[in-house]
């Protein structure tokens, strides 16, 4: 009857093996620059013409955004501002999930993308940056004689 | 991309939030990155406020994702509401992706001053 009890130590040990276990699944190398949640969060897309890439950043002002392309990589930087009452306010903070304070991400890019090509906007918190895949690098079809 | 009400079973992201309150009310400050203001939306459900999103982003149609970090559109959030706060007195404004809600509290419940008295 004792098999099931809730506070066996046997459990715990078996819940921390799976948790570990879980972990490694997801981060099998992470990041060195940190852990998956992340703020702002990044995707990636790519067409022929151009890689574009999407950085989910709410609450920023646009001009504060850093974004920069240097030797084949791209770096998002800035700051975001906390919303949260100063101390010493009369206010009571119920919860803080929000991330506020220093970012910075980057984005290794292909070879083929020129860095005098790239096309910043900031819209409803969502940066997107364009950058355009230099010609030549274009698929092209090579006729066979 | 709309909204309707099939999609509201649908798998969502849960937005992440800061509330504060202070003597006047409530302020909620939800991230809704990518969610213009048309596709928000904050409805009061008895005494339940629920905050939608559907975000609306410019993807080229030929584009193939490389790497993916936030993989579904939508996100959605509940909260329960104290008596002591008026659902009629809401307002919400978005902007930059951060959606600011503001809970006013029910007149009978602003802070009155009890005094302690001394025996």
């Amino acid at each position: 009857m004792n098999d099931l009890s809730l506070f066996s130590g046997d459990l715990f040990a078996e819940m921390d093996r799976l948790r570990s276990q879980l972990l490694q699944a997801f981060e099998l190398s992470p990041s060195i620059r940190g852990p998956a949640r992340r703020y702002p969060a990044l995707n990636v897309g790519s067409t022929p013409e151009s890689a574009e890439i999407y950085a989910f950043a709410p609450g920023l002002d646009p001009a504060s955004i850093e974004v920069q392309v240097e030797r084949g990589v791209l770096s998002i930087s800035g700051e975001r501002p906390s919303a949260l009452p100063r101390q010493g306010e009369a206010a009571t903070v119920h919860m803080k999930e929000r991330f506020s304070g220093k970012f910075h991400r980057v984005v290794t890019l292909a070879e083929d993308l020129d860095p005098d090509a790239v096309r910043a906007t900031y819209r409803d918190g969502v940066l997107h940056v364009s950058i355009r895949r230099r010609g030549e690098a274009k698929p092209r079809r090579i006729n066979v004689e | 991309m709309t909204m309707g009400r099939e999609e509201r079973g649908a798998a969502a992201l849960v937005p992440p939030v800061d509330v504060v309150e202070d003597a006047r009310g409530i302020t909620l400050y939800a991230d809704f990155p990518g969610v213009p203001k048309e596709r928000l939306e904050v409805r009061v459900d008895g005494d339940t406020v629920v905050l939608e999103g559907e975000m609306a982003l410019e993807i080229p149609r030929e584009m193939e994702a490389t790497h993916v970090e936030v993989s579904v559109p939508r996100f959605r959030r509940a909260f329960s509401l104290s008596r002591d706060l008026d659902p009629e007195g809401m307002s919400a404004e978005l902007k930059n992706g951060v959606l600011t809600l503001r809970i006013r509290k029910a007149g009978h419940a602003m802070p009155r001053r009890i005094e302690v008295r001394a025996e």
